[in-house]
């Protein structure tokens, strides 16, 4: 009698608390979809923006350029030489001569120059892929109507030349050359200050230091100094590389002034203002590295007479190296996606030479895309999207690559 | 008998001693090391040196009052207004919209992960997170600016709307900081040992009641930790708010116009060209150590609640 009741009592609610575990279930899904949904939107407005329709019209008509009843199109490259000869200033040809001279371009490259230099296409209007695909009618009928000199093609921002143009004012010739160096350049620093001292740092905690205060505070503060925002690292290498260390940085004391920088605000304060903000980051990852090493090693070596630091330079290291390197890779990757610190640390806004010194300006992929998305233009938006396809493909090969190196040489004990 | 084989080794072997030998590079590899290990202290204490130094310059300041700076309305460096509450209410708006938006998400995504799904499900979703988390946040930011912008403008009405607004980088923030409190949890909810999770089934209780009843209050300190560090990144979190929330200064609770928060007044003012010693240039420092701090104390809690609440299962 009273089991019955028991087992009455139980079904009296059994169907509301399923109904309740079934509703529950589906907000849980429901939660993760919309974490996918939006990854996958985050994706398709980047690609949405970098391909599709883009009407320009010339500032100088091809029509006019055309020799002895050539079209430009036809002309040989000699005539192209002359054309540019003519049409731009003697400073302007001279310059292109030096940079590369005439006799060693291709006729390619010569046709491109004169594009650039004297037809200077400029954009009328700008389509996202979408539209450009599902109206391509209206699009064409649009541009007959409002812009009739006005070319219609269907381009990507992110080609090839892409990549390898410098940076320039004129949307349809900009490249991101200049921020791609600038970011590799100022990574390099990074690691070379970031990777011994972190290093460093994790084997002395892991096998050196003992369990005092001292080194109870020195890992506390490690741990901090991960949570403090990038923000605050700007500003520390405002203070620190730019200002107080000007001599250094900026190359005075070597005798290597930039002279289109001569202050502070270099490569080489860029870089190691990432250092420090991605120092933590790499000692807690080389730490767990290197506490994954079995203490059977380390005892095997100290049994056969090696010293501490024998021990630790051929066994620790060797084996914990793979966890150390894919945890740099980490961080390294991190902060070539930097921004804000590298704002306040005083990145150029528009350089279109390439750095050639630790002392030169600077420039990156992060800050080429700020500089192109703070722009109201809709061809700037693109821009700025090929570029954020650059930078995501570089983090991925990154991170495959981190991927690669745990699966391959990982070892389990 | 085994007293004289004892003393006949001793006797034997006297050219070398068992003692440490002091060895020079040994001594100089250790002491490299340390510095190394110091040098955190060394990046620490330059931030509070630095920030600090420049922010005591900013209230020396003739036109800084600090009350003012605490109670004004206005951040107007014009006409020497400092007041710092236009700033921290749109940081605070953003800090709010964005956990409004990750905590129910992540903390769903994460009982999700750890209760509900499969192990197949599970591995193909962790690396979509992963990768959600490695992002950089300037994409975000584009993101913020040419999706989630033009489609509260299009929900709520052009005029509603501004084309910067807290609202927009808010939500996007949320979504940037869902995947760390979603891993934070999901570690917290995983290391809930099994045992008490079967313990309530044998007790009859339905999967939900088991997740929300048993594992959830079990791994509350993981949660509680993952939310404040969430917390903490919304209120440091840069160019989303750069790009799309707005220039200039704002008191107002209304999300969809367009407000400057802290870090987005820092990286307008360093943009430009600043010179040395202005009061801009101080007062960039004064707003960063409220950052540090700020988040430093965030952080700490967050260390403590899990050291101190911790439930250790054996």
């Amino acid at each position: 009698m009273t089991k019955k009741l028991v087992v009455e009592e139980f079904a009296d609610n059994l169907d509301a608390r399923n109904r309740r575990g079934t509703i529950w279930h589906l907000l849980f899904q429901a939660s993760t979809v919309v974490g996918i949904l939006a990854l996958i939107a985050l994706m398709l407005n980047v690609i949405n923006a970098a391909f599709g329709y883009v009407a320009y019209e010339a500032r100088v008509d091809p029509d006019t350029l055309t020799v002895d009843g050539t079209p430009l199109e036809d002309q040989s490259k000699d005539q192209l030489v002359t054309l540019l000869q003519s049409e731009l200033s003697r400073g302007a040809y001279n310059k292109l001569d030096n940079e590369k001279s005439f006799a060693e371009r291709s006729r390619d490259d010569v046709f491109q120059l004169v594009v650039e230099r004297i037809i200077r296409p400029k954009v009328v209007a700008v389509w996202d892929l979408w539209p450009s695909l599902t109206q391509a009618g209206e699009v064409r009928a649009t541009v007959a109507q409002e812009y009739p000199k006005a070319e219609l093609d269907f381009i990507s921002w992110l080609t090839t030349d892409f990549v390898t143009r410098p940076q320039t004012s004129e949307p349809l010739t900009a490249g991101v050359r200049t921020a791609v160096l600038g970011s590799l350049w100022t990574i390099f620093f990074t690691i070379l200050l970031a990777f011994p001292i972190g290093v460093g740092a994790a084997i002395y905690l892991e096998e050196y230091a003992s369990d005092n205060w001292l080194n109870r505070i020195i890992q506390t503060n490690i741990n901090n100094l991960a949570g403090v925002p990038s923000i605050v690292y700007g500003i520390l290498g405002l203070a620190i590389f730019v200002r107080a260390l000007e001599p250094l940085t900026s190359g005075e004391v070597f005798g290597l002034v930039d002279p289109t920088t001569a202050n502070g605000r270099t490569v080489l304060s860029a870089g190691l203002t990432l250092g420090l903000l991605v120092l933590p980051i790499i000692i807690i990852n080389a730490q767990e590295a290197i506490r994954a090493v079995p203490h059977s090693l380390r005892n095997a070596s100290f049994g056969v007479g090696a010293t501490k630091w024998q021990t630790v330079w051929s066994h620790v290291l060797p084996n914990a190296m793979p966890g150390i390197l894919t945890g740099t890779i980490l961080a390294v990757s991190r902060a070539i996606g930097e921004t804000a610190p590298l704002v306040v640390v005083g990145a150029s806004t528009a350089i279109s030479f390439d750095p050639e010194s630790p002392f030169s300006k600077f420039t990156t992929l992060p800050i080429q895309i700020y500089q192109w998305t703070s722009r109201p233009q809709s061809e700037f938006r693109s821009l700025a999207a090929a570029s954020i396809l650059v930078l995501l493909i570089l983090l991925l090969s990154l991170n495959a690559s981190a991927i690669l190196l745990r699966n391959r040489f990982s070892r389990r004990y | 008998m085994a007293e004289t084989t004892l003393k006949s080794a001793e006797q034997k072997t006297p050219s070398f001693s068992l003692r440490r030998k002091p060895r020079l590079g040994e001594t100089v590899v250790q002491g490299l090391l340390f510095f190394s290990g110091f040098f955190s202290i060394f990046v620490t204490l330059g931030i509070v040196y630095e920030l600090g130094k420049e922010a005591l310059l900013f209230f020396q300041m003739p036109e800084v009052v600090i009350l003012d700076t605490l109670t004004s309305t206005e951040w107007k460096p014009h006409i020497g207004k400092f007041g710092i509450w236009p700033l921290l209410t749109s940081t605070l708006m953003t800090t709010g919209i964005a956990m409004a938006i990750a905590i129910p998400l992540g903390m769903g995504v994460a009982i999700f992960l750890s209760e509900y799904a499969s192990q197949p499900i599970r591995n193909t979703l962790k690396p979509v997170l992963e990768v959600l988390a490695g992002i950089p946040t300037i994409v975000y930011g584009y993101f913020a600016l040419t999706f989630m912008t033009p489609l509260l403008r299009e929900i709520f009405g052009k005029d509603v709307v501004q084309i910067y607004n807290t609202a927009s980088a808010g939500l996007v923030m949320g979504i940037l900081i869902l995947p760390l409190i979603t891993s934070m949890t999901e570690d917290a909810l995983s290391a809930v040992p099994r045992s008490l999770r079967e313990a309530a089934y044998g007790m009859g209780a339905t999967k939900l009641e088991v997740a929300t009843q048993i594992v959830v209050p079990a791994a509350l300190s993981g949660i509680a930790a993952a939310i404040i560090v969430g917390i903490s990144r919304a209120i440091g979190e840069t160019m989303i708010v750069a790009v799309a929330a707005g220039a200039g200064p704002n008191f107002t609770f209304n999300p969809f116009i367009g407000a400057e928060t802290i870090t987005g007044h820092i990286v307008r003012i360093s943009g430009g060209d600043l010179s040395y010693d202005s009061i801009d240039y101080n007062s960039i420092f004064a707003l960063g150590l409220f950052l540090f701090f700020t988040t430093l104390v965030l952080n700490i809690i967050s260390q403590a609640i899990v050291r101190r609440f911790r439930e250790v299962y054996e």
